[in-house]
């Protein structure tokens, strides 16, 4: 754990030592049940836990699900209605999926920006956040695939959209459309592709959950204050951590508890309250919606990616720069796909030396300014593309970039840190009380 | 549409300025409902009315193509008795292959699909409309009035000002709640196009309501089991939540003693 000195599993028995020198599935077990783990975690750490959740969630009812679906243009969105109706608790199966889906988002959007605000993607943890990063454009990709296989008007021209903007790539863009299509364009082929997909992507994430799980594992976890956990010695260690089981379990499991009583209330109550009413309607390829609107965890990403028109300067620049090749719709690609690239790109663009935010008093104020900005995209990215919200999209975009690019490399030289806690423990007496100023004494 | 809890509270606030949504929106009447709320259940005596009253008017041009006749026997539904519901599959025709003519439906066979290719299929219409979106499309009011699917239903059915006009040789109708003003659909109800057998109320607006009401059922007609889940849900997981907090109190109380 992060060089993190605590106890190893022994094994006893003459069985447990057979078992153990051929495959060490218990220690391992044993090591992460185990994990020495920071005392001093809040709140805003139990999301893992929820993000779990879901993706069992969503891999459970999602298999039932496919048991009584059928992937082709003509009976898919009969069939749902079969599951709705017909199938022992079909209704309940489906509303939990399709509702799952949006507290993964709600999950992973509030553990994203945990990072961002207490720097737990800074050295040594880069690696845990590009494998985030990786299970969150995963994540994306299944969700839209899955919203397409209810076969709904904006499962059709969500599609017929978002695939469109592949086409936007200079070259080779008409080709990649194509082959995501299966076809000139959005039609069975493409629904039993997206089909297959999403019955895949959840299981390549799994597969990532588990490396995301190994490499904080091994750097350990990061914590409010961003102060490392002391590894000289284990009793040194011991004084900063308490072991995985229980304390942690029990507390992830509360707050799990929580969240899932408001999921029950959204299922039961007000299933269709974020989901779209058009996506009622049977797909037709001859009657375009009056708007096209992505579900609500794709709405930041939306707006920017339709904030840059022709009418923006840099724009007109990029396409005088490139002779044309980027024009407004590729710049707008870009845009969307750099938005979630410079976030990637965080542990290199971050200068700062101080690792929590908790301690970095300007930094402070431009992180909640990002908080608001995101929400502020979710809203704009919902609105018809006209004024004003064009030129309030265009700003949300240029501080989501800005505070990136700009802000975070700037602020590490210009900031003067607060004094952060020498240890762990000491940082948890100054909360909860306790002998960390008899023994530091 | 966008909706979200807690992205609205933050975007309300961003943008008190004062911008507003995109006009063309129809005038929707909140109705009352008794299936509205968490604890709301249909009406079983209103789902029947309203199916004379689909079956006496609307069934002329719409269709139902995702309702098993079978359904309307269900519990927490209108509740047919199961000779009601044969009788009621009788009246209607479909082709028989094997016998190459056509034969009265029985009750395991959907409802007929709309008889005019213009008119949309009902059986979702309850679902697959919004009457509400405000304030400033943030469907925060969706919380409090539903997303008024029937709403919207009941209040084109009553919406009609009784003025039209012709455009490109087709003939549109004046009616408040539709977007845009014009709508294509003749006015269906005018008030006492049906007779209920129990003598009840068949002005437009009541007869409105009980058809609306009648489509909330085609289009969600696993309702109530749903909320009775969501209650025993939240009431299972409120439960478990206090024994997980106590639990998880205790728990750490030898670690977080105060001096």
């Amino acid at each position: 754990m992060g060089g993190i000195p605590h106890d190893h599993y022994e094994p006893k028995t003459k069985g447990e030592k057979w078992l153990h020198s051929r495959l060490p599935i218990v220690g391992l077990m044993y090591a992460t049940l185990t994990a020495p783990t920071p005392k001093n975690l809040n709140w805003m750490w139990i999301w893992g836990i929820v993000l779990t959740f879901c993706l069992v969630l969503q891999i459970v009812t999602g298999i039932v699900l496919a048991m009584h679906y059928t992937p082709h243009v003509d009976n898919a969105f009969a069939s749902v209605e079969h599951i709705m109706r017909d199938v022992n608790g079909g209704y309940m199966l489906r509303y939990m999926h399709a509702n799952g889906a949006s507290l993964f988002f709600v999950a992973v959007y509030a553990h994203i920006f945990r990072s961002l605000y207490y720097g737990s993607y800074k050295a040594p943890r880069e690696v845990t956040w590009i494998i985030g990063m990786l299970i969150y454009l995963l994540m994306m990709a299944t969700a839209f695939m899955g919203y397409v296989l209810p076969w709904g008007q904006m499962s059709f021209w969500g599609a017929t959209v978002i695939t469109g903007l592949f086409g936007a790539i200079p070259f080779i863009g008409e080709s990649i459309q194509t082959l995501l299509l299966g076809g000139p364009a959005v039609d069975n082929a493409t629904l039993n592709r997206f089909f297959s997909l999403h019955y895949l992507l959840p299981f390549v994430i799994a597969g990532l959950v588990i490396l995301h799980i190994w490499a904080f594992h091994t750097t350990g976890n990061n914590n409010p204050t961003g102060v490392e956990v002391r590894r000289g010695s284990k009793e040194e260690a011991e004084k900063d951590t308490l072991p995985f089981w229980p304390y942690f379990v029990i507390k992830d499991l509360f707050a799990l508890a929580v969240i899932l009583v408001i999921f029950f209330a959204v299922v039961g109550f007000m299933p269709n309250y974020l989901g779209h009413p058009d996506n009622y309607i049977e797909a037709n390829a001859l009657s375009t919606p009056a708007h096209i609107v992505p579900e609500w965890y794709f709405l930041p990403f939306y707006a920017i990616l339709r904030a840059f028109t022709s009418e923006v300067w840099v724009v007109q620049i990029a396409s005088f720069v490139t002779g044309g090749i980027v024009d407004a719709k590729f710049f707008g690609v870009l845009a969307m796909f750099g938005a979630i690239a410079v976030m990637a790109l965080v542990p290199w663009l971050d200068t700062s030396s101080v690792r929590s935010g908790r301690f970095r008093p300007m930094f402070k104020w431009w992180f909640a300014l990002l908080v608001i900005d995101f929400f502020a995209l979710i809203w704009l990215g919902a609105m018809p593309a006209e004024e004003p919200y064009a030129s309030f999209s265009l700003i949300a975009s240029a501080y989501w970039f800005a505070y990136f690019l700009v802000i975070l490399p700037l602020l590490g030289v210009i900031e003067k840190p607060d004094a952060q806690p020498a240890t762990i423990e000491e940082d948890f007496a100054a909360h909860y009380g306790g002998d960390a100023d008899k023994s530091a004494g | 549409m966008f909706k979200k809890l807690a992205i609205s509270t933050v975007a309300a606030i961003t943008l008190a300025t004062g911008a507003f949504a995109a006009g063309g929106e129809g005038h929707i009447e909140d109705f009352d409902f008794s299936f509205e709320g968490p604890f709301g259940t249909f009406d079983q005596n209103q789902l029947q009315r309203g199916l004379q009253v689909y079956t006496e008017v609307c069934s002329a041009c719409h269709g139902l193509k995702f309702v098993p006749i079978r359904t309307l026997a269900d519990e927490g539904g209108p509740h047919l008795p199961e000779d009601q519901v044969r009788a009621y599959a009788a009246q209607f025709d479909i082709y028989d292959a094997a016998l190459d003519e056509d034969v009265p439906r029985k009750p395991s066979d959907f409802f007929p699909e709309s008889a005019l290719e213009n008119a949309p299929d009902l059986s979702l219409m309850a679902k697959a409309r919004a009457g509400f979106h405000g304030p400033y499309g943030l469907g925060i009011n969706q919380f409090v009035k539903g997303i008024g699917g029937t709403e919207y239903i009941a209040s084109i059915l009553t919406g009609y000002t009784g003025e039209e006009k012709e455009q490109a040789g087709v003939t549109f109708y004046e009616n408040t709640a539709f977007p845009g003003g014009w709508i294509a659909m003749a006015p269906p109800l005018y008030g006492e196009d049906v007779e209920f057998a129990d003598g009840h109320n068949n002005d437009l607006h009541h007869i409105a309501a009980d058809v609306s009401a009648f489509l909330m059922w085609t289009a969600e007609p696993k309702m109530m089991a749903r909320k009775q889940a969501g209650v025993v849900g939240v009431l299972l997981l409120t439960l478990l939540s206090v024994l997980l907090y106590m639990t998880n109190k205790k728990l750490w109380a030898p670690h977080k003693k105060k001096h």
